[in-house]
């Protein structure tokens, strides 16, 4: 056997591992990212200087200041070296130092491998964010959770596993869309907080005020100008950055795993772990357009409008925020980077190993109730005609139509005398009843997935000789 | 006299833009008039509605990006052909002979940059209250086009005829076979069928008119080629239209009440 060719491989990559987590270029790719990282903290660095912020320090450390820059001074040297570190080391990745430590990985895929933890995560997240908007609203607390999640996505990249999800070309506009989708967040809780702050202070919002008539050329057009150059520029740079994706020709016979749908849809796609497609593909998508289109026929509240706030409008920013960011952003990204083989939910540091395997020992309703009374399940004699056998389908899965029937019918009233009162009282009837069931809509989707982790419940009602299942 | 000064004082200059440069207040207010893609704004505006940090100029970038599709998606039509014998060829040759094959790359990032600018767009409107009255009928629309601009990605997205395109649209075009009673795994398809007979097959359902086939073949690849670069560029085109014309007529961009 010609064993040279093996042997300058060898020689060429260092290593005879298949999934390298470190190879020269991507330390020496890191240590760019992380000199562009020192870039933008000198910048931060020298606003700060010229803000001249200071930090207090805690009573027992003799209440001295620190200034803010001086934070970001060193923070940003630290930024240096560790790049320095990746130019210099680039050459010896077998003994480089600087990675992802293994048991922060394993802490990490405990969480995100799992879609109780990982729901659980980004919903308490969602809801810490609302209850820290003011703290979380300052340029240095949203700076330094820029650099945080830069620095995890940064030090991630020397995972083999990781790079390959994230740096799928179809994937990079989606970690991108991450940071935008937050970037966009915070704008708002800044405008929305000071105008909060004014309203208080029986003050107009910031939109009221040095409000002059300018002309559009040249304050609106040179904006638009900038921005369609910006763009354009981006695109190109993009275009030579990431090569369109184009995989093997299409075969009807060699089946994808996982296949997935559109980054876009992945959302609508997580949802048919829960509900059949009928639901989760037609009715469901539907609904959310639908809902949407309502929106600004429900929404009676006159205040907000023209002008960023949260506290005129807490109700209707919490439940559209709840379904933008832990519904559909969260669920795209649990589609696109952990659901693997066999729709499995993989950690974003784990092998995609197809042999994986996941015990689904799902009931139904029916199946408790029934089974519950010691009862076998009603069926009608085998064979027989379908009006024979409907009313024992229907027995069958009355304990489901009864509480789906209660879901969306004796809810919504229960609701309009307690919580929903007001709502109630200023919607008249028609348009409660549209607003409560949307919202009961959108509560189905989490309610569902509650009710499969904790009693691995399957469908409401199953019916799946009409394929009728919920 | 300079040269700018000669060209524009000329005869052909004056005949194209009909006015002056906009160097005064004037001509400023008369460019914005008398030139066609600029009468789409008014003439002055609200200081506070412009401002970038809040508008996001998301909506802006949308349309510029449409734009962009639409230059982009032109020429890469002068250059593929949608076959089976040749849709995955061309857009091989495109990444690797073709010159300006990047056009390629700048229209599918731009159609991701675009589904994601419409996003931010409505979440923008959404956060300041901008679909109240008198705007409710524009959100409206926009959520119309928000629909049509994941559907032109969706039937893009199938054009290059590789694993990755016919299994997405596989996967997503599932979906509509189980369409309550028009498809043909969906529930209460049994309704529709004369003296027995099922209406409703794999061969006449919901899915069957999307794809124009049983699965994901040539005729679909026909139909979402037609899709993508006629009728839904179309009906955005219009529906853009209205959507400006109502920007202006409900009173421009959302201000304090």
């Amino acid at each position: 056997m010609n064993s040279l060719p093996l042997i300058t491989s060898w020689l060429s990559l260092g290593s005879l591992e298949p999934h390298p987590n470190v190879t020269p270029s991507v330390i020496f790719g890191l240590g760019w990212l992380y000199l562009i990282l020192f870039c933008m903290n000198v910048a931060w660095t020298w606003r700060s200087f010229h803000k001249g912020h200071h930090i207090d320090l805690p009573a027992f450390a003799r209440g001295g200041h620190i200034p803010t820059a001086a934070i970001w001074a060193t923070y940003s040297t630290v930024l240096m070296l560790v790049s320095l570190i990746h130019f210099s080391c680039a050459s010896s990745p077998d003994s480089f130092w600087f990675i992802m430590p293994d048991f922060a990985k394993t802490a990490v895929d405990a969480v995100v491998a799992d879609a109780r933890y990982y729901f659980a995560v980004t919903t308490v997240g969602f809801v810490l964010m609302l209850l820290f908007r003011n703290w979380l609203a300052q340029p240095n607390i949203g700076w330094a959770l820029l650099n945080l999640s830069l620095l995890f996505l940064t030090i991630s990249l020397t995972d083999w596993d990781f790079r390959q999800i994230v740096g799928k070309p179809d994937n990079v506009p989606i970690v991108a869309m991450l940071f935008i989708v937050g970037f966009f967040t915070w704008v708002f809780f800044y405008r929305a907080n000071e105008n909060d702050r004014r309203s208080a202070q029986g003050r107009p919002p910031v939109e009221a005020e040095n409000n002059e008539k300018v002309l559009t050329w040249p304050d609106l057009v040179y904006t638009e100008m900038i921005c369609m150059i910006a763009v354009t520029a981006l695109l190109i740079l993009w275009g030579i950055a990431l090569q369109a994706p184009l995989e093997e020709p299409a075969s009807a016979v060699k089946t994808p795993n996982p296949s997935k749908a559109p980054w876009y849809f992945l959302g609508l796609q997580e949802m048919l772990v829960y509900y059949d497609p009928w639901l989760a593909g037609v009715v469901f998508p539907s609904v959310i357009l639908g809902g949407m289109m309502a929106i600004p026929y429900i929404d009676f509240n006159k205040l907000g409008n023209g002008y960023y706030t949260f506290n005129d409008r807490k109700f209707a920013i919490t439940t559209f925020m709840f379904g933008f960011m832990p519904l559909w952003i969260g669920m795209i990204v649990l589609g696109t980077f952990l659901r693997g083989p066999n729709w499995n939910v993989f950690g974003i540091y784990e092998f995609w190993d197809v042999h994986k395997l996941e015990a689904l020992n799902n009931v139904n309703l029916s199946e408790y109730f029934w089974y519950g009374l010691g009862q076998p399940l009603p069926m009608a004699p085998a064979g027989s005609e379908f009006w024979t056998q409907a009313p024992y389908i229907l027995l069958r899965e009355a304990p489901g139509f009864l509480a789906i029937g209660f879901y969306l019918v004796a809810l919504p009233g229960l609701m309009a005398g307690t919580i929903f009162k007001k709502f109630f009282v200023r919607m008249g009837f028609v348009r409660y009843m549209v607003f409560s069931n949307l919202v009961l809509m959108m509560a189905a989707l989490p309610l569902k997935m509650v009710f499969r982790w904790a009693v691995n419940l399957k469908y409401f009602i199953a019916i799946p000789e009409w394929f009728f299942n919920v | 006299m300079s040269v700018g000064d000669y060209i524009r004082d000329s005869q052909i200059w004056k005949s194209v833009f009909r006015h002056p440069a906009p160097y005064d207040r004037r001509n400023r207010v008369v460019v914005m008039l008398t030139n066609f893609f600029l009468h789409l704004h008014p003439v002055s505006i609200k200081q506070q509605g412009i401002a970038l940090s809040y508008t996001w100029c998301m909506g802006g970038i949308t349309f510029f990006l449409f734009l962009v599709e639409t230059i982009t998606g032109v020429l890469l039509m002068f250059y593929y052909r949608p076959t089976l014998e040749w849709a995955f060829n061309d857009i091989l040759a495109l990444r690797d002979v073709t010159t300006l094959g990047i056009m390629r790359e700048i229209h599918r990032w731009g159609a991701h940059a675009m589904v994601i600018t419409v996003w931010l767009h409505m979440y923008r409107v959404f956060l300041t209250g901008s679909y109240k009255p008198p705007r409710e009928f524009n959100w409206v629309v926009g959520v119309i086009l928000l629909k049509l601009t994941l559907l032109l990605s969706f039937t893009g997205y199938l054009l290059p005829w590789d694993q990755l395109a016919i299994w997405a649209i596989t996967v997503g075009s599932n979906m509509a076979r189980a369409t309550p009673v028009l498809g043909h795994e969906g529930p209460g398809f049994q309704f529709l069928n004369l003296g027995g007979y099922d209406l409703i097959t794999n061969a006449s359902d919901a899915r069957f008119l999307l794809l124009g086939s049983r699965f994901v073949g040539e005729e679909t690849l026909n139909r979402f080629y037609i899709l993508h670069c006629v009728a839904i560029p179309l009906a955005a085109a219009g529906l853009i239209a209205i959507h400006f014309w109502r920007v202006r007529k409900d009173g421009g961009i959302s201000q304090p009440l």
